[in-house]
């Protein structure tokens, strides 16, 4: 199949998904689970990592910015413009499309060749619907929550990271981040990630919910899932930001 | 009644199911059998609509699944039931959940009347204080006997199972053909079941359907299976010595 089809496809996957929930109570159901699944148990990675690039970002532009010349607090500043900028909305989104996207694709890979898919079709219910669309709006509900934590913990491991190990002062830094904070940059964010939200929840699903064969099938759509997903997310990237920021 | 009439399906220009015409009937266990690629399961899931035919028609009491509005179509199909060959159960909710599954989405029943529909159709399959564990903790037995109380939590009219036995020991076996045919009976539901296992379609199958090369190539009961001189269906029957010896002694006993 060539990337024509399979893009006609997956716009004709998301005909089907994006109908009216059969039963609003089920449908209600299935998306607490999701934005636990998809959402929640994503928090200790999300924080452990963004604390921690904050902390990197802070250090290499520390040890970068060794001329007198050139002001101790732009060391904050630039660690707060990373994270705001890229490294919460992209980097995370491509951390999550990795965890996330292949939990997806495996998880509804495995209900196809299980049959547990064609279960639901023959009881008349749209499988499309009721697995993919409580995985969208999940994703579409806590992932702008997370990238904006993502915000914070790489700005606070920024701090840690600067001040115990000497590198700067604490009232540089935070003079730094204060210094010239537009709103706009994290609105570009929330955009950003809304949109990445919607790729990694959907593009997995499509790889998953098509999946013919067996487990190594199933695998191979899963790698495949988070390939293109990363694929896509890196593309929408660099759109979207010459869209709101060129 | 299901007619089936003139049933044509073909993957990619290689016809699979070429004009195949039938009728099941309430209250008895039908049987789907032949040998592998014979399109046995292509012509299950034509039946559950699960594959489109391009030719022929199937008609559900009176209404041609063809004709359907899409109203129409969910209604039918929830008068379906259907167990799988691996029992299709939804790895991530218990046995109760499981079974409640079809109550919840197609009723507005409170908790209570649902679970003790659920609590009703698994005692019926012979299964109790198994609500809380989840599909992984059961035999494979236990599992189809779970698929079972699913299909038919909605006391469905249709009753379509695919291979109950596969994977199965046989007094395991002889206990779910057994109880597909009493619920076949007690419900008096329209059973069509896909199977290759001899021992069941001999126990069980009111009527046979011997698929071969996709086109119908004998059908009869498990009565005159044994008297049947039909070539193609005497060759997949008695392939073993132990049916053929069966048959000898059913023939010469009843002379």
């Amino acid at each position: 199949m060539n990337y024509i089809e399979h893009i006609g496809k997956y716009f004709i996957m998301l005909k089907q998904v994006f109908k009216k929930p059969q039963k609003w109570s089920v449908f209600k159901e299935m998306l607490f689970r999701e934005v636990e699944d998809l959402g929640l148990k994503s928090l200790g990675i999300i924080t452990f990592i963004s604390f921690f690039v904050g902390g990197v970002v802070a250090i290499q532009t520390a040890l970068n910015v060794d001329s007198p010349f050139i002001p101790k607090y732009l060391i904050g500043f630039a660690t707060k413009r990373s994270m705001i900028l890229e490294f919460a909305p992209t980097f995370m989104s491509i951390i999550l499309a990795g965890k996330v996207g292949s939990y997806i694709s495996s998880s509804i890979g495995t209900m196809r060749v299980t049959e547990q898919i064609d279960a639901l079709d023959v009881m008349g219910i749209n499988s499309l619907n009721y697995l993919v669309l409580p995985k969208i709006i999940a994703a579409l509900f806590f992932y702008p929550l997370l990238i904006l934590l993502a915000m914070f913990l790489g700005i606070v491991g920024g701090y840690f990271a600067g001040v115990l190990t000497a590198l700067f002062f604490s009232e540089d830094y935070i003079y730094g981040i204060q210094l010239d904070f537009n709103p706009y940059f994290v609105k570009y964010a929330v955009i950003k990630t809304l949109v990445f939200a919607f790729v990694i929840a959907t593009i997995p699903s499509y790889h998953g919910y098509y999946v013919k064969g067996g487990s190594l099938e199933v695998g191979r759509a899963s790698t495949q899932a988070v390939v293109w997903t990363s694929v896509v997310i890196i593309l929408l990237n660099y759109f979207l930001t010459q869209m709101l920021l060129g | 009644m299901i007619e089936v009439k003139n049933l044509y399906k073909e993957f990619d220009g290689t016809p699979v199911l070429k004009g195949i015409s039938t009728t099941f009937e309430k209250g008895k266990t039908s049987m789907i059998i032949g040998q592998s690629g014979s399109g046995k399961t292509v012509f299950l899931k034509c039946l559950l609509g699960l594959h489109k035919h391009e030719k022929g028609s199937i008609i559900f009491d009176g209404r041609d699944y063809e004709d359907l509005k899409d109203k129409e179509h969910r209604q039918l199909r929830q008068e379906m039931g259907m167990v799988f060959q691996g029992g299709a159960l939804y790895d991530s909710l218990t046995i109760e959940e499981n079974v409640m599954f079809p109550l919840k989405m197609f009723t507005n029943n409170s908790f209570e009347d649902m679970l003790e529909r659920v609590n009703t159709v698994l005692k019926r399959v012979n299964l109790e204080n198994v609500n809380s564990k989840f599909p992984a903790e059961l035999s494979g037995g236990m599992q189809k006997r779970v698929a079972i109380a699913r299909a038919i939590v909605m006391n469905p009219k249709y009753l379509f199972c695919d291979e109950p036995n596969s994977g199965l020991d046989p007094n395991t076996a002889t206990v779910i053909d057994n109880l597909i045919q009493e619920i076949t009976k007690e419900y008096q539901m329209i059973t069509i079941i896909n199977s290759h296992d001899m021992n069941s379609v001999m126990e069980i199958g009111e009527k046979i359907v011997f698929l071969k090369n996709g086109v119908k190539a004998w059908e009869g009961t498990n009565k005159e299976i044994f008297k049947t001189e039909n070539e193609a269906i005497v060759d997949f029957v008695y392939s073993s010595n132990l049916f053929k010896k069966v048959r000898e002694v059913y023939l010469n006993e009843t002379k």
